[in-house]
């Protein structure tokens, strides 16, 4: 319990998180008022409601989980931390919790958000959320934020470089999965097997509209929980992997 | 009291340090001197555990830092007053610092106090002057009120005022029986704040002594003259002594000579003295003496 | 020669230099000494023309920066080591420098030479340690030979035996005729590296004197005296009116006195002398009596 207020206390004594929080939230919130806006009056639906949620603000969350590390490793604080805490792996472990925690009460804050202002932007639509996977595809957007801060943070803590890191995980997320889908054949069968064409295949409604669907036309193998059993397992493997190198390299 | 057994740490092939084996003792303060390259910042990280040896160890008190259940109770350190991040606040990297360590919170305003930055505890340590960060890097050193303090260069930074405080400041922390490790390049300061000296070129250890001893093994007294007839005394003494002239003052500078026995020849040809003083050796002499083979740049 | 008159500079309220006259000497390595805040920095920039004075004038032999024609050939200066593009060269650092003043390239390599920079003058300058850094910004210094050099905090991030060379390297540069201003908070250092000192505090000078003046003045002082023939001289100097006290194993300790009016005594009454030492308190303590109230934070001694 002291390593993670020793970390909320980090966090939230620099600027950093509360830009990239309302950056979140403008950009998740902000494109469904947009879509909201553009769409006709009872044309809404869930899926249209979590459409900046579940792309756009989930990049600043993963760049600011990444941060969160690597400008430890840009000001050298990190070295202050492990004399304060030379056990790295249980301080490693505190930061990834509490970025984690909070990256996931903003994915709910976000994605609730999205569908209220939906609501009351487009009352004629109908939003109700009955079905678990309509349930699924509002509630889960903040698992996914929480395990994507796990990846980054194992990303940040591997590279340390705050352009680098940020790099990989936007190229990553946003470009890499979706253009393996070119190679013929071949690419749609790796992409089943991506971490993010895996989380977005745990979000997806069934019989939705392909068009608005990420990872359409993608034949998982897994089930839409066992993807985001896939996605938390990556993200855990990857800062496992992290922690071993953090532990063994030269502070 | 830190003990270092047969420290090696080694990059590829470049032995940062080398068989580095010394004890420094509590209730004294120890500098820790070597030239540029000469692995003392390698060997300080070693002892905080934040470099891990290639071979050999380190302990503090018996036990390694990772070892150590709140490290900060234990050790103090400042190795580098930039190791903050520039938008947080004095005051909030010193919370974070303490809560990690079970310190109580008003112990923050306390070292705060102590270092003289009370009234910019709430501003951003990116803002701050080289001066207001050593202090505040001083102050985390102080935050666990340690028994053993490990400072690199101190006073980097300081005004004259501020290097009077560090230098008495230390005294009194060792007077207190703490541990207190020092390292700096700057001499004729150390000169005055170490009582024991560890000295290392190339990674290995040249010499752990006191600093009295360390002078005298390796520099020559000599005697400082001055006279309204330097040229003719300065033509005498040349016959069975070195004579220089000082840059700052133009007085003559003798080696090989007692200070006694140049009065009887000033008397004896009737040469008027406004000088004569016996000088011991300095520790730059004395440092530059043992570490000439192990210095990294050299200028011409 | 530096020649400050009357300088002022004010930013909205607060004044960071008020009203500073002083002269530096060529000839000699002059120390310029000052609490933090006290203005030095801001009065090396205003003698460089990067800052303009709001009152007074500062003139380097006897005009100020702006007018010199070709500045770098008349004034050096090492004000930052950290002024460098971090991916040009050592050598392209100096030779954009020397074009700019009309000075031919084979100077950029004498004075990589003169700072020992030689080997490394083709590396790019952000890789460079402080300390190396710092010889390119004295390299920098050095590059249109100038009669003026000023220095701020020049020993910053020198290993020992750096912080011997750069000492030796200004003493040389006095003795050759030229004007050295040295600006450092490392008294003791100071101590060894100037004989002359202007000192400032709130802006305003506080003394300008020799080193040697500077803590004599400020600190008490007495003359260690020993001589087989004590019983002689110790008389003599008690009817001159000078206080003698017995010190130890058999010296005397004398207030009151210079060394040299004890030399010449004992000379006029043929008296040997085994030892005449002056026992001179330091700079630090000579400038902190000085100083006293014209520090900006104060720590608290002995807490």
């Amino acid at each position: 319990m002291t390593l993670l207020a020793v970390e909320r206390i980090k966090l939230f004594s620099t600027r950093s998180p509360y830009w990239c929080t309302a950056l979140a939230l403008a950009l998740g919130v902000g494109l469904t008022a947009i879509i909201a806006g553009t769409t006709d009056n009872g044309q809404m639906s869930i899926g249209l409601t979590q459409f900046g949620s579940s792309q756009l603000a989930l990049a600043v969350v993963l760049v600011m989980s990444a941060l969160a590390v690597t400008t430890e490793y840009r000001f050298s604080t990190i070295r202050a931390t492990f004399l304060a805490v030379p056990n790295r792996t249980s301080a490693l472990v505190a930061k990834t919790v509490v970025v984690a925690f909070i990256a996931a009460v903003l994915g709910e804050i976000i994605a609730f958000g999205s569908w209220g202002l939906a609501k009351v932007m487009s009352p004629a639509s109908d939003l109700a959320i009955n079905t678990g996977a309509e349930w699924r595809h509002v509630a889960g957007v903040g698992l996914l934020y929480g395990i994507g801060a796990v990846l980054a943070i194992a990303v940040g803590i591997l590279v340390r470089q705050t352009a680098g890191a940020v790099a990989i995980l936007l190229v990553w997320n946003m470009l890499l999965e979706g253009l393996i889908g070119i190679i013929p054949k071949v690419g749609v069968k790796i992409q089943a097997w991506l971490p993010f064409q895996n989380a977005n295949h745990f979000l997806a409604l069934p019989g939705g509209d392909p068009a608005e669907q990420p990872g359409a036309g993608i034949d998982f193998k897994l089930s839409q929980w066992g993807s985001l059993a896939y996605f938390a397992g990556i993200a855990i493997a990857l800062l496992v992997v992290a922690l071993i190198v953090a532990k063994r390299r030269d502070a | 009291m830190i003990q270092a057994v047969r420290l090696r740490k080694h990059y590829g092939r470049t032995k940062a340090v080398d068989d580095l084996s010394f004890t420094v003792k509590p209730g004294r303060v120890t500098g820790f001197l070597g030239p540029n390259g000469a692995g003392k910042s390698t060997t300080m990280r070693m002892v905080l555990g934040l470099d891990t040896p290639t071979n050999g160890d380190v302990t503090i008190d018996g036990k390694h830092y990772a070892e150590l259940k709140e490290p900060l109770r234990k050790v103090g350190a400042l190795l580098d007053a930039k190791w903050t991040h520039p938008n947080r606040s004095a005051r909030s990297h010193l919370k974070w610092m303490a809560v990690s360590n079970k310190i109580p919170l008003k112990r923050v305003d306390e070292v705060l106090e102590i270092v003289g930055l009370a009234e910019v505890a709430n501003k951003k340590a990116g803002g701050f002057s080289l001066g207001m960060s050593q202090r505040l890097g001083i102050a985390g050193a102080l935050l666990g009120d340690p028994e053993v303090l490990l400072f690199d260069e101190p006073v980097n930074g300081l005004d004259p005022e501020g290097i009077l405080w560090i230098r008495q400041f230390m005294h009194r922390l060792a007077d207190e029986g703490r541990t207190v490790f020092v390292s700096s390049h700057l001499l004729s300061e150390m000169a005055q704040t170490a009582q024991d000296l560890i000295v290392i070129g190339k990674g290995q250890l040249i010499a752990q002594t006191t600093t009295e001893q360390f002078i005298s093994d390796a520099t020559q007294d000599h005697v400082r003259v001055r006279s309204p007839h330097a040229l003719k005394l300065r033509e005498i003494l040349a016959a069975s002594a070195t004579v220089t002239e000082d840059a700052v003052n133009g007085a003559l500078v003798v080696h090989g000579l007692p200070a006694p026995q140049i009065g009887e020849i000033a008397a004896e040809n009737q040469i008027v003295l406004h000088e004569l003083s016996p000088q011991r050796g300095s520790l730059e002499e004395a440092f530059m003496q043992l570490t000439k083979e192990s210095v990294e740049y050299h200028a011409h | 020669m530096i020649e400050a008159i009357g300088l002022t500079k004010r930013y909205g309220r607060t004044v960071a230099v008020d009203d500073l006259s002083f002269t530096v000497q060529p000839g000699r390595v002059t120390g310029f000494l000052g609490p933090n805040g006290a203005g030095k920095s801001t009065t090396m920039r205003m003698i460089l023309g990067l800052d303009r004075p709001t009152a007074g004038r500062v003139l380097i032999d006897g005009k100020p920066y702006a007018e010199l024609n070709r500045p770098l050939r008349t004034v050096g200066a090492l004000l930052d080591a950290k002024w460098v593009h971090p991916n040009r060269s050592a050598r392209a650092h100096l030779r954009w420098l020397a074009k700019s003043n009309g000075l031919p390239d084979k100077r950029v390599d004498a004075v990589l030479e003169a700072v020992g920079l030689t080997q490394v003058a083709r590396k790019k300058a952000g890789g460079f340690s402080l300390g190396m850094s710092q010889r390119l910004g004295i390299a920098a210094a050095l590059l249109g030979d100038p009669e003026v050099l000023l220095f701020d905090e020049p020993v910053n991030g020198l290993d020992p035996e750096g912080i011997l060379w750069i000492r030796t390297f200004m003493q040389n540069l006095a003795s050759e005729g030229r004007t050295v201003l040295v600006s450092s908070h490392l008294l003791s250092e100071m101590a060894l590296t100037a004989s002359e000192l202007v000192v400032i505090g709130k802006g305003k000078l506080i003394t300008q004197s020799s080193t040697a003046e500077f803590i004599d003045r400020s600190t008490g002082n007495s003359v260690v005296v020993r001589s087989p023939q004590l019983f002689k001289l110790g008389p003599l100097l008690v009817d001159k009116g000078f206080t003698v006290r017995d010190g130890d194993d058999g010296a005397l300790s004398v207030s009151g006195a210079t060394s040299d009016q004890i030399g010449d005594i004992a000379a006029a009454n043929g008296v040997v002398l085994h030892e005449l030492s002056p026992q001179r308190g330091s700079l630090e303590e000579a400038f902190m009596q000085l100083t006293g109230d014209a520090v900006e934070y104060h720590a608290e001694i002995g807490k």
